[in-house]
């Protein structure tokens, strides 16, 4: 496939890993990323069995599901025992079990759960059920941020007033502020997510980079591009340098997506929110700013969710901060597989349990 | 508190779930060695000869589909289940339910189809049943249809008789039914040029089995892909499977909208698509003579058996890792078939 394929070259994949090879020598490296879609990436491809065994990849909370806490999911659930209440939201959040039920055993129930592709989707739905309630449980990061405030900037210009926001946005840099001061992660350098800085750009990283002299680099996700993204970060290591460099040139902008960022500063509001595995962290959360709290769920519907319960003995929260991975939980593979999930972090196809599970290396 | 067991979707996925399903409900109670088997179909030896029988459901949404209908896909479903045995499908037996306000014009289109898709496969509709049920007791129409067909004696196939460095061959390319039907279910923003590639095998399997008396096994990758029938394959033979992703064909059209959709190409169903174990020797023969076949033109030796990882499906990618290719789990795509 045109624009594909080139990224998937086994030749030229085999002349980066040797190079990779060459340049780190025997220099242990631990390298992160914090992108889903780069966990998932990385494994698809097998590149941890083409890397020497000196270079660690890290999975750090990229997977917006896996870092959403249980008390959205429970409120997300309590919205579906109302009769006048269509819940819409992306198709991973369906199977991810809060304190006592998943919106997918919801669904089986009270049928009124609807998977979506796209907010504007939603926002359809509710068009079409002017009768009922329609939210959209937005769980993401600064990639899906925008379309979601685009969808609340839409319906308030159409005035489709029955459509609510359950916002459980977060943002990426901060939580990469706090996996950096976790003495015990020695973290060499950042893979940055692709997506999330085609928004964002360059600048938010440089705190990391120039500040705590890490290395920074924004990779696409495609397995050359990570490989080359890696030995971009190894170049730097190498040399004693920490910047932002950017590697998914044909995405991403230093000044990243203005128009996005500004949807973003009309409609949402900067907090500090909680994150499964990392607990609260400053102003990483994005909640409805009062410009559109008609819109915001949280404000408008009074429905009590049940009481929350994080704990089920698994260690997702060590697997997000990267302390550990999924191998050293006695849970893994025995008690919590794909198709009973018992942690976030194996229930989101972009997981790090999930992907270690289905992908492993042979 | 403890929610009640029950049914969701995925058990119908073909994945993981649904051989727990068999296994954990249907196997516990209707226990018997012919059933334990679990090949497509059953292997029947009656007076003297030695018969194929299987059955199957259509539920597929929306009924009409490029490449494809429910009626078609209802023949060829069945046909390609006996042939994947090896038999010579022969009659075939089928159930409609229909709900209650069905468009009679609908009907005789679907009717029509698989009159057609019967004369295609040389099998005869010898038996039917009808049942309507009330508005909303059903969408639209389903089928079941069973099928026998006869085996040559001298032939058994067998995942048990898969031997290390047996190659894997695929009759072509992956992932054409699951998204033909996607795209027509009309919730995508967009036109896709993808048709399903529903076809009845038996004439290519009868072809390959006429040059070769070392094909092992084969399994036609329906619901759950490549990546459940392989995953079987390797079950139930007690040997792992190596997988180039290279030499699996792809369409063009196909791999962009998996790409663009997050889906698992190897987990996506097909319906015309059959995957052969064959002994090393014959396997170049094999792969050539399904070339010279309408329904076999791109098909590759993909793969080979191998002794270890023991029943596992290992991938070697196109920059040269290797990963699992795990049995699917979750809907991808519910009621394609």
């Amino acid at each position: 496939m045109k624009y594909l394929d080139e990224f998937r070259n086994g030749e030229l994949a085999h002349r980066l890993v040797t190079k990779i090879h060459q340049l780190a020598g025997d220099r242990e490296i631990t390298l992160m990323e914090v992108c889903g879609t780069h966990t998932m990436s990385i494994f698809r491809y097998g590149l941890p069995t083409l890397l020497p065994p000196n270079i660690r990849l890290l999975s750090g909370p990229g997977c917006p599901v896996c870092v959403t806490p249980n008390g959205y999911l429970d409120q997300a659930v309590a919205y579906v025992r109302e009769k006048n209440i269509i819940l819409t939201t992306f198709g991973d959040m369906i199977r991810v079990p809060g304190s006592s039920s998943s919106l997918e055993r919801k669904r089986v129930r009270e049928g009124n759960v609807q998977v979506v592709y796209s907010t504007l989707q939603a926002l359809k739905i509710a068009g079409d059920n002017p009768h009922k309630r329609v939210v959209f449980f937005g769980v993401g990061f600064e990639t899906t941020s925008p379309t979601v405030a685009a969808s609340l900037v839409k319906a308030k210009r159409e005035k489709i007033n029955n459509y609510l926001v359950l916002s459980a946005h977060k943002l990426i840099p901060p939580a990469m502020e706090v996996l950096v001061s976790e003495p015990e992660l020695n973290i060499d350098g950042f893979i940055c997510p692709g997506h999330v800085s085609t928004i964002i750009g360059a600048e938010p990283y440089k705190a990391i980079a120039e500040g705590r002299h890490i290395p920074c680099v924004i990779a696409g996700f495609e397995p050359l591009d990570i490989l080359q993204a890696i030995y971009m970060l190894i170049s730097q290591i190498e040399k004693g340098r920490a910047e932002v460099g950017i590697q998914y040139r044909r995405a991403v902008r230093g000044e990243g997506n203005p128009r996005a960022l500004s949807l973003l500063e009309e409609v949402f509001e900067v907090e500090d929110t909680y994150w499964r595995g990392l607990g609260v962290i400053p102003a990483s959360g994005l909640k409805i700013g009062d410009k559109y709290g008609q819109f915001d769920a949280e404000k408008v519907l009074d429905i009590e969710a049940e009481e929350t319960k994080e704990d089920r003995g698994c260690i997702c929260g060590d697997i997000l901060r990267g302390m550990k991975t999924p191998g050293d939980c006695p849970l893994f593979k025995t008690i919590c597989r794909p198709e009973n999930p018992l942690g976030a972090c194996m229930v989101s196809s972009e997981g790090t349990c999930a992907a270690y599970y289905k992908y492993g290396e042979v | 508190m403890k929610e009640t067991k029950r049914i969701l979707l995925t058990h119908g996925s073909g994945g993981k779930l649904s051989g727990e399903l068999v296994r954990e409900v249907f196997l516990a109670e209707f226990d018997n060695d012919i059933l334990a088997e679990l090949t497509d179909a059953a292997i029947l030896k009656l007076a003297g000869t030695s018969l194929a029988f299987t059955t199957d459901s259509y539920v597929v949404n929306p009924l009409f589909f490029p490449g494809g209908d429910i009626g078609k896909l209802s023949i060829c479903g069945t046909v390609n289940d006996l042939a994947v045995m090896g038999a010579k499908p022969l009659f075939i037996s089928c159930a409609l339910i229909m709900e209650e306000g069905l468009d009679y014009s609908i009907l005789r289109r679907v009717v029509k189809s698989m009159q057609k898709a019967a004369e295609a496969a040389g099998v005869t509709i010898v038996a039917g049943d009808t049942r309507v049920v009330e508005k909303g007791g059903a969408d639209g129409l389903f089928i079941t249809t069973a099928g026998i067909g006869l085996v040559d004696k001298e032939l058994s196939l067998s995942a048990k008789k898969v031997k290390t460095g047996d190659k894997v061959i695929l009759s072509g390319t992956i992932g054409d039914h699951s998204l033909a039907v996607l795209g027509e279910r009309g919730n995508l923003d967009f036109r896709t040029e993808i048709e399903s590639d529903c076809a009845p095998l038996h004439d290519l399997i009868a072809r390959v089995l006429k040059v070769s008396r070392k094909i092992r096994f084969m399994r036609d990758p329906t619901r759950g892909g490549l990546a459940a029938a392989l995953n079987e394959i390797a079950r139930e033979s007690g040997l792992g499977i190596l997988i180039e992703e290279r030499s699996v064909p792809i369409k063009e059209a196909v791999k962009s909208l998996a790409e663009l959709l997050g889906f698992d190409l190897f987990s996506l169903a097909n319906e015309g698509k059959v995957v052969l174990i064959v002994a090393p020797e014959e396997a170049e023969r094999v792969s050539n003579e399904m070339r010279g076949h309408e329904l076999g033109k791109e098909s590759h030796i993909i793969g080979e058996i191998v002794a270890e990882p023991k029943g596992k499906v290992g991938l070697r990618t196109l920059v040269g890792g290797t990963r699992i290719v795990d049995m699917p789990v979750g809907e991808q795509l519910p009621r394609i078939c």
